[in-house]
């Protein structure tokens, strides 16, 4: 794929689906430690995610980096915006606004926090 | 390859002069590191804003030579 086609390939699966994960491994084989936080949060929180593993194409893994202006993976899409990587889920998820975010974008998810 | 804790806060300080910069070094192996910024640039910025300028900052090392850098940012 070209460059070019790369960034339509990725625009369409952020269109197209209402949460996306780019990640280094898949989400029941994380292959880093960055990747397996984000995954397992999503998890946690039963949300329904597509995951893509960027170690399996090498254009993949320099064009979301350049979708995003955004030097690392993992990479959080949901309803076509970009939500961050590992520091910003987690904290997101820490403070309840990851939950409010899905909340307001009609994600399903189950309502859990962390343990106090 | 990796970075010293200095040269960070250098690239940080120097683009934000008024930002309080905290670094560690989480294993001690001069490659994964975790950043505290506080500037009163990140007022009114969405968190991926924040980090996005502090990336930048960093003049494309992280994600390079900078594999793990724990990031995050405040305003005073």
């Amino acid at each position: 794929m070209s460059a070019q086609d790369v960034q339509n390939w990725i625009r369409q699966e952020v269109a197209g689906n209402d949460v996306v994960l780019f990640m280094k491994g898949t989400r029941t084989m994380p292959q880093c430690g960055f990747s397996m936080q984000v995954a397992q949060i999503l998890n946690h929180l039963g949300v329904d995610f597509k995951d893509i593993n960027v170690l399996e194409d090498m254009s993949v893994r320099d064009g979301i980096k350049a979708y995003s202006n955004w030097p690392t993976i993992p990479q959080l899409y949901v309803k076509g915006e970009f939500v961050g990587g590992c520091d910003i889920v987690r904290e997101m998820f820490q403070a309840g606004e990851l939950q409010e975010l899905f909340n307001a974008k009609g994600i399903s998810h189950n309502q859990q926090t962390l343990p106090a | 390859m990796a970075m010293a804790a200095d040269d960070i806060a250098r690239l940080i300080k120097e683009r934000f002069p008024d930002a309080e910069v905290r670094i560690e070094d989480l294993a001690g192996d001069g490659n994964h590191y975790a950043a505290t910024v506080v500037s009163e640039v990140f007022r009114g910025k969405s968190r991926v804003e924040q980090h996005q300028m502090v990336y930048d900052a960093l003049k494309g090392n992280m994600g390079g030579v900078l594999h793990a850098l724990a990031l995050k940012t405040a305003t005073p």
